[in-house]
């Protein structure tokens, strides 16, 4: 059985060599899928439930763009990637899209031919402390054991802020965010540390989290955003749009409710052309005219996607902080749709 | 008691004294107490330190499993429950996750309508094991074992049946060709039957797997690689790999041994290779580095690529414990088959092997049971392996956020279950196999 089936993919792969790789457009449009990388189980942002229907903010965005493409949000196979495997699954072409809230960095876009598409969550890195131990600052912090995740850019933003304010620190190396609770809840370190949206849900869960105190400082940038294989420009646009498009359409209150009506409707000719009742922008990508529309039914505009998965109604309860709109005071700024 | 002087005798017990039950420090539990417990005074340290530690284990654990809640929504709810239930301040077992998302750790995320499917596979792998593993089950049987890998992998991954149809039908033509060879050379017709069964797998398996579909189209509903997790997974990846990697370990060793230089130097290089590399290197190169050498958008099943990877990992093993039951045969063994004129293979099948093998049971069985409980690496190729991927998926609800030793126990209690099987079976095995001299 396992030799038929071995040697069919063998000679399936002899075929497909003869052709050349196509854009990944075409590819996901052949395939009638797209097949979007997420992280294997991160609260509020990509997880399974029971019946494994995949729920979260990055979820989200797969089914966004499937929607944009495809014209359904549920033609998307998600592929649980490790911290480990993300890129190289990126890369060698098993996935489409990474939506796995991973940071742009410069040696990643870079170093690692990836293309981030934008930001979808401006995070940053802090830390949590008992109530009882009186910490009030990350400053306080000097000769403190820290619970820290090894190999990510986290351990790396530890050192850096305490040498840059001249402390010490002991860390205590975990594996994944559940060791680091357990860890940390068992007095194994003083402090835990990783993203704030991170920091948020683990305290949510907590026996007692009114216990528990997330210090002020936020001591990293980390932009999280999707990421698109480098040297494909129209399928990096088509994801770029489509989060421009979710983003836009909350800063003119454009919702999964509303998106008919106002594309009927609507007397803003920037809205029409958003929803491809004017103009041919989805042309302009290889895709229909109303593909934004498909994106924001699928799960509404970024508000009502932030609001849904991890915002404050959520037992998460993210605040939206530098994820508001510009006019806001946050950091989404949509490009202009013409 | 003589005849002669009877009268003489003024008193003679004419009953036996009942037996008196021996002094109460030499029976029962005293004594096993005194034996085992306190025979010294370094002894009775040792055990009243063995008891504290122990009661201080239990003490923590005791009340833990007491409290445990089964009915609970979320961990909040469990939390609330054991709190009114026990008191403020009480820990207890939310083992509710479990009955909550139990599904999800057997069958991962196999449509639910379809659960069926792998119990229908279990229930017939333990049918197909029967004949193998019990020597009173009737030898026909083995034809349903032989026929098992086909059902299992339909039942399992569904689509058309012509699929493991056609499959076995190139074992059929490659036996066809052998038996109709196998007079005139035996050599050519080994190799002209691998020819002949790669031929219709590469070229004809195909068109008539479709020319069938089209004419019967009899299909069970498919299900995709990425849908399979928890044991489903565990067991497919274990079972395949575990039943594929004897013959291939037993043909390495025979290898190893072989006079022929090729053949021994290719078998040497492969079991160091693999035996130096760890488990995890070769799972990430079936996984990633095989991407790169494939063209873009092959779609070589990954369940399948770990399945070949484990199996030879655990061939290399098994290829060296088989090594040490051979060495550890008499030379007289092997001159005694040569003095009966049997050839390389008769000896081997007739003598050497049996012998060998029964010596390398124990070491067998400890590959297979560390093999099964391997299949959990996974998890870092993106697979959602019980002990890791499902819990992580499940902690990663909002519902069960939080929720740490719980999925460990289950899981680890599941798989204690099967690896205690197969180590109650090979000692049972052993003790069937077992002659006087040993």
């Amino acid at each position: 059985m396992t030799k038929t089936v071995f040697f069919g993919t063998l000679t399936v792969a002899g075929l497909a060599a003869g052709l050349a790789s196509a854009a990944t457009l075409d590819d996901v449009k052949a395939r009638g899928e797209l097949n979007c990388g997420v992280n294997p189980g991160l609260v509020g942002f990509a997880a399974p439930d029971a019946s494994g229907n995949w729920t979260g903010f990055d979820v989200s965005l797969c089914r966004a763009v499937a929607a944009a493409v495809l014209g359904d949000p549920q033609k998307v196979r998600f592929v649980p990637t490790t911290a480990e495997t993300r890129f190289t699954a990126l890369a060698s072409g098993e996935i489409d899209l990474l939506a796995r809230n991973t940071t742009w960095t410069f040696s990643r876009d870079t170093d690692l031919s990836m293309d981030f598409a934008g930001v979808n969550y401006y995070d940053g890195q802090g830390f949590m402390v008992r109530q009882d131990l009186g910490v009030t600052s990350a400053k306080e912090l000097d000769g403190a054991t820290v619970c820290i995740q090894t190999g990510t850019t986290t351990e790396l933003n530890l050192a850096d802020y305490f040498t840059a304010n001249g402390m010490t620190y002991t860390p205590v190396a975990i594996q994944s965010n559940a060791e680091g609770e357990q860890q940390y809840l068992a007095g194994g370190c003083d402090a835990y540390t990783t993203d704030i949206s991170g920091l948020a849900s683990t305290r949510a869960a907590f026996a007692d989290p009114e216990n528990h105190v997330i210090l002020p400082e936020v001591i990293s940038k980390e932009p999280l955003g999707p990421a698109v294989r480098h040297g494909d420009n129209q399928w990096g646009d088509i994801v770029r749009w489509t989060l421009n498009a979710l983003v836009a359409a909350e800063e003119y209150g454009v919702t999964a409710a509303n998106v008919e009506d106002m594309a009927a409707n609507s007397p803003n000719p920037e809205i029409k052309r958003l929803l491809g009742t004017e103009g041919e922008l989805g042309a302009m990508t290889g895709l229909p005219n109303d593909w934004a529309k498909h994106a924001i039914a699928a799960g509404g505009n970024y508000g009502e996607i932030f609001s849904a998965t991890i915002g404050e109604e959520t037992p998460i309860g993210l605040a939206r902080g530098l994820n508001a709109q510009w006019t806001q005071g946050g950091l989404l700024y949509a490009q202009p749709f013409r | 008691m003589s005849e002669t002087g009877t009268q003489t005798v003024r008193f003679v017990r004419d009953t036996m004294l009942p037996e008196a039950a021996p002094p109460a420090s030499q029976s029962g539990a005293v004594k096993w107490l005194r034996e085992n417990l306190f025979s010294g005074w370094l002894n009775t340290i040792l055990t009243i330190l063995g008891a504290l530690v122990l009661f201080q284990i239990l003490r923590g654990l005791v009340p833990w499993f007491a409290h445990s809640v089964w009915n609970a929504q979320t961990l909040g709810e469990c939390r609330q429950i054991i709190a009114e239930t026990w008191g403020e301040g009480a820990r207890g077992a939310c083992l509710a996750v479990v009955r909550d998302r139990w599904t999800q750790w057997t069958f991962g995320f196999y449509p639910a309508h379809l659960y069926w499917r792998p119990v229908l596979a279990l229930v017939l792998l333990f049918a197909a094991l029967a004949p193998i593993l019990f020597s009173a089950v009737p030898r026909r049987l083995m034809a349903f074992s032989a026929l098992f890998p086909f059902v299992g992998y339909w039942l399992l991954w569904g689509g058309t049946i012509w699929t493991p149809v056609v499959a076995l039908a190139g074992f059929v033509v490659g036996y066809a060709v052998w038996r109709g060879m196998a007079k005139r050379n035996a050599l050519a017709a080994v190799l002209l039957a691998v020819a002949a069964a790669l031929v219709w797998w590469l070229f004809l398996a195909g068109p008539v797997e479709r020319a069938l579909a089209g004419v019967a189209p009899l299909a069970l509903e498919s299900v995709r690689s990425s849908s399979f997790g928890g044991f489903v997974l565990a067991l497919t990846i274990g079972v395949s790999a575990i039943s594929l990697s004897l013959p291939l370990g037993i043909m390495l060793a025979l290898g190893r041994q072989s006079d022929m230089f090729l053949i021994k130097t290719l078998s040497v290089c492969f079991i160091e290779f693999i035996r130096g590399v760890p488990l995890i290197t070769l799972l990430f190169t079936a996984s990633l580095l095989l991407n790169y050498f494939l063209p873009p958008g092959t779609n070589f099943d990954i369940i399948l690529r770990v399945i070949i990877m484990v199996t030879l990992f655990a061939a290399a093993y098994i290829a060296e414990v088989i090594r040490g039951g051979l060495a550890a045969l008499p030379r007289g063994q092997y001159e005694a088959a040569d003095a009966l004129g049997l050839d390389y293979f008769q000896a081997q099948r007739l003598i050497v092997l049996p012998q060998a093998l029964k010596i390398s049971i124990p070491g067998i069985v400890s590959t297979f049971i560390g093999l099964f409980k391997d299949t959990t690496l996974v998890v870092f190729v993106g697979l959602l392996d019980p002990l890791k991927g499902i819990t992580d998926a499940v902690r990663a609800s909002t519902d069960w956020k939080g929720i740490y030793w719980e999925p460990y126990i289950f899981v680890g209690f599941i798989f204690f279950l099967f690896c205690f099987g197969m180590s109650r079976y090979s000692m049972y095995l052993e003790r069937r196999l077992k002659r006087d001299h040993r």
